[in-house]
């Protein structure tokens, strides 16, 4: 049974997928509870094995695809932590796109590529082997192509093109890293230390940046995020999912386990590549905050806050030190909570308002108090107000930066909260005290599952900061996987 | 019999596959229109044989077949190896299905009075007795006769429309595919004049380095080159391979093109390992980079379907020709030995099922537009999902991306090149298959683009739409569960796949 775990869970999203392309425009009610059939399985398999996996217990699955190289799913507790958030926020994300999406054309595609869309997420959180996990990388590149040009117009095809050409490059550049390695050592397996020594330091440097380069792509990594805005064009749901779940966090992911299960934190040290990475992840953060300060429009807004984030995942695993481990760790889940909870309102907002623009949400917060309390809970996360999530990453943060002799990256965590607060505030201060725009009558907020989804996951962004101290809180996770790793 | 009695080493299995589909071919020339009541049968138990073929070679390793019982140099031999029983089930695999696709097409009661319906039957089932002929033959005269009958049948199958531009282009291509030929032919004279045999097992130990030798090699080589459309031969490919019939293009640029390739391979791997100096296997090498470059570049000017395709059978091919500088080299690290021999075969595997899959999709999308420009295919994903999706999956095989047959082929490729240190190789490949995701893209664009045609559309039936899926699918399986066939091109490897050519 246990060895069928990894794949079970694999082909939730997998054989949801390929039940659902070929079902007919009109089969709505059938598209619907396939979908909601196959997350409520994922989120009881990953229930079952949160449990076995606090136990110390590690699920395998292995497919040689050529003799030594493996196709290995293996659920251990840094897998997990990326599945759950996956897991719970597909179910979320699904239940709001039926209603977003409503009876719009290609569904049956939209849904399917949906499904593979977070089959691709979850081949990612169990891959094993750095083969493994290229395979998965790729296949969410593929998968969510056809996502951001859903709309079929010239400037969502456009968006795509240029989706296209920084992913495929960037991981053009990954299997260059990939296959350089593994030309000097064999097959890679994730936390097997000792794989790489005795290798030559300038080369294990190179093929570090050629990883870092082609994984940077995806995680939205100035300067290699520009595609990131442009995807925007995507509907509402692609983007949440994108920006929370997938594929920044994909790229966050993978830099998560080149540093700590294919390098190690020791031999990054030595080697001196944290400091840069850490420079380039900090210039990331403050750049990204001043550009989403420019932006006008919500969503690219958001495009840019999230362009800040990831790069606190990236910052936290770059420090070397338990405490930053845990503040980035952390974060992949609390940005995930945050980040789908804005987009989720946003998308409400331009359904519901046609509210686009940040000066269009005046007075939303009387006709759509729900919808406006979820994205203020949510902004404020961002900011890091104590005691929410984001103030929880933030803090670890900071004190694994000052352990690791990284005092620099206070000032940087100082300033983006500053940075962060500024294009959010006036946000939150439009939706309660600005007064009425026309466009928003009181009793706009729409549909149930349009809005549940978002006031959940604010909640558990607020939930996760407040009870942050219980076990099975994101940061006892966290800390749960550092400790394992840092006391073998 | 029990089933290991069928498959013991003394069945003649390498016989069979020739004999099979030569017999359905003779025996569809008197029936003539009615051929198509019997392609099925044939194909399928063809399939079969190819089937017994590998399991055979599976079982009892490389096995080789005196014909009649005479030794060489007297008789003649089959060998039969992984790497022939591997192309035995492609080809075997890739040809029911293109029966299969066209069993309509060419069944229709218009069709079925012309002179395609006539003649495609016979043509495809010689073409497949050709390409079988040729993966098991262990003679170099024996070669010729399949090369011959593989190029005329091919030739045909081009000209199978009739149209002018047709017949152009399927004279150019009997043009090239003669010189070829005689180029081949006038090789393996000159072997014989010197060593009085032709059997490769034994050449491989009298031969030697000398003038004579090294021109024969010479000259069958740019033959057979010729045939395989390398860069810059290649004229001949694009207007044959995109003026014949979906079905028939499918067969030619998934199969022929391998096969005159697979002599080349032969050739230098198995009968004159020791003769290729690293100038020549450079030159191929540069050869096939250029293809490379050379054919995605004009497959991004393409405006119509076909082409687009062809010109991509032109750089794909060029990825085949790097095996022979990358063939040996460094790379202890692997638990595999030949990693580019291996890899080069897995992309001539993977490069056949994504390329027929691709033509016979196009031809059903073809089919419903009317014609093949690529701007009549806007929004077309929505009437034709299956074709659609069937294309994209080739195309994701032919840009090298996991999970897929050409992904494992472009990682063993590289892991080789990087390896051995050599870079430029590994670039061009990675720069190939950036290119292959230019062109294809630019295809695929057209299918998601908003807006409703199906109203201007002709009907076309689902089967065709399936067929081209299936390969397609197969193509990307070979990525997944390519153990199997990677052990399988191991059995009776050459030992220059490990070693190296000098």
């Amino acid at each position: 049974m246990s060895a069928w775990l990894p794949v079970l869970v694999l082909s939730t999203s997998l054989v949801t997928a390929i039940a659902i392309f070929p079902l007919a425009q009109a089969r709505q009610r059938l598209r619907t509870g396939v979908n909601l059939a196959g997350a409520l399985a994922k989120l009881a398999l990953v229930a079952i094995m949160l449990e076995g996996v606090a136990r110390g217990e590690i699920y395998e699955t292995r497919l040689a695809l050529l003799p030594g190289l493996d196709f290995l799913l293996r659920v251990d507790a840094l897998a997990l932590l990326f599945l759950t958030l996956s897991a719970v926020l597909w179910l979320l994300t699904t239940i709001y796109a039926i209603s977003y999406l409503g009876d719009s054309p290609h569904l049956s595609r939209f849904f399917g590529f949906f499904s593979l869309c977070v089959a691709a997420t979850t081949g990612i959180a169990l891959s094993g082997t750095l083969i493994t996990f290229f395979i998965f990388y790729e296949l969410l590149t593929l998968a969510t192509w056809p996502l951001v040009v859903h709309r079929g117009n010239a400037e969502s095809m456009a968006a795509g093109s240029r989706y296209l050409a920084y992913t495929l490059a960037g991981s053009a550049v990954l299997l260059i890293g990939i296959v350089w390695l593994e030309s000097l050592t064999g097959p890679i397996e994730f936390d097997r230390p000792g794989q790489l020594v005795g290798l030559d330091p300038a080369a294990l440097q190179a093929i570090f940046w050629l990883l870092i380069a082609g994984l940077g792509v995806k995680a939205a990594i100035v300067p290699l995020h520009g595609w990131l805005p442009s995807a925007m064009v995507a509907p509402a749901p692609v983007s949440a999912l994108l920006h929370a779940v997938a594929v920044v966090k994909a790229g966050a992911f993978g830099i998560v386990r080149i540093i700590y299960d294919v390098y190690g934190t020791g031999l990054v040290f030595e080697l001196g590549i944290g400091l840069p990475l850490a420079l380039v992840a900090s210039f990331t953060i403050i750049y990204g905050s001043m550009r989403a300060l420019q932006q006008s429009d919500i969503k690219r807004r958001l495009a840019y806050s999230t362009v800040s984030q990831v790069s606190y995942i990236v910052l936290g695993a770059s420090v070397f030190g338990p405490f930053a481990t845990i503040g980035g760790l952390v974060h992949l889940v609390h940005q995930g909570l945050m980040k789908i909870t804005l987009f989720f309102a946003a998308g409400a907002f331009a359904e519901r308002m046609h509210a686009y623009r940040v000066t269009d949400l005046a007075g939303a917060g009387r006709s759509m108090p729900w919808t406006a309390a979820a994205f203020t809970i949510a902004a404020l996360g961002m900011i890091g107000v104590p005691p929410m999530a984001g103030f929880i990453s933030k803090w670890y943060l900071g004190v694994g930066a000052v352990q690791g002799g990284f005092i620099w990256v206070i000032p940087v965590l100082i300033g983006s909260s500053l940075l962060n607060a500024a294009y959010f505030l006036p946000v939150v201060y439009r939706l309660w005290f600005a007064p009425a725009s026309g466009r928003a009558d009181p009793g706009s907020e729409g549909p149930l599952w349009l809005i549940a989804p978002a006031v959940i996951t604010a909640f558990a962004a607020l939930f996760a900061g407040l009870l942050a101290g219980l076990g099975l809180s994101p940061l006892g996770w966290a800390t749960m996987i550092v400790t394992r790793n840092y006391s073998p | 019999m029990a089933l290991s009695d069928w498959l013991a080493p003394d069945m003649a299995w390498a016989a069979f596959s020739v004999i099979v589909p030569l017999a359905a071919a003779l025996l569809s020339l008197p029936l003539a229109r009615h051929a198509r009541y019997i392609a099925l049968p044939a194909a399928l138990l063809g399939l079969i044989v190819a089937c017994a073929s590998a399991a055979q070679v599976w079982l009892h390793g490389a096995v080789l077949l005196a014909a009649g019982g005479w030794a060489p140099p007297l008789g003649i031999v089959l060998r039969l190896d992984g790497l022939a029983a591997a192309f035995l089930v492609l080809t075997a695999a890739i040809s029911t299905a293109v029966a299969w696709y066209a069993l309509p097409q060419f069944a229709a009661r218009g069709a079925s009075e012309s002179r395609s319906g006539f003649a495609f039957w016979p043509l495809l089932f010689f073409l497949w007795a050709g390409l079988n002929a040729l993966l098991v033959s262990n003679d170099l005269f024996n070669l010729y006769v399949a090369l011959e009958l593989i190029g005329l049948t091919a030739v045909a199958l081009v000209a199978l429309d009739g149209k002018p531009a047709v017949i152009a282009a399927a004279l150019r291509y009997l043009l090239f595919a003669l010189f070829g030929s005689l180029a081949y032919l006038l090789g393996v004279v000159l072997l014989y004049a010197q060593y009085a045999t032709l059997d490769m097992t034994l050449l491989r130990h009298v031969a030697q380095a000398d003038f004579a030798t090294l021109l024969a090699a010479a000259l069958m080589t740019a033959g057979l080159l010729a045939k395989t459309a390398l860069v810059p031969l290649h004229a001949w490919l694009p207007p044959a391979h995109a003026g014949a019939p979906a079905p028939a293009s499918a067969l030619l640029s998934a199969l022929v093109v391998k096969g005159s390739f697979y002599v080349v391979i032969r050739l230098w791997f198995d009968v004159l390992p020791n003769q290729a100096g690293a100038a020549f296997t450079t030159l191929l090498g540069t050869l096939g980079a250029l293809a490379i470059l050379y054919g995605s570049a004009l497959a991004f000017r393409q405006n119509r379907l076909k082409p687009i395709i062809a010109y991509s059978t032109v750089a794909q091919l060029g990825y085949l020709f790097l095996v022979f500088p990358l063939a040996g080299g460094a790379g202890e690290a692997q638990p595999w030995g030949a990693a580019a021999w291996s890899g080069g075969m897995f992309h001539a595997l993977s490069h056949g099922l994504a390329k027929a899959a691709m033509f016979l999709a196009a031809g059903t999308l073809i089919q419903a537009v009317g014609h093949d420009r690529i701007d009549g295919l806007d929004g077309i994903a929505r009437s034709m999902p299956i074709a659609a999706f069937a294309f994209g999956l080739a195309a994701i095989s032919l840009m090298g991306l996991p999970p897929s047959g050409g992904f494992t082929a472009k990682y063993l490729l590289l892991t080789a090149a990087l390896a051995a240190g050599q870079w430029g190789w590994a670039i061009i490949m990675i720069v190939g298959g950036l290119l292959a995701a230019g062109y294809l893209f630019r295809v695929l664009n057209r299918f998601l683009l908003e807006g409703d045609r199906s109203a201007t559309l002709q009907a076309v039936p689902a089967g065709g739409q399936i067929i081209a899926l299936l390969l397609a699918l197969a193509a990307i399986l070979l990525g997944l569960l390519s153990a199997t066939p990677y052990a399988l091109l191991q059995i009776g490897r050459p030992d220059a796949a490990a070693g190296g050519l000098s």
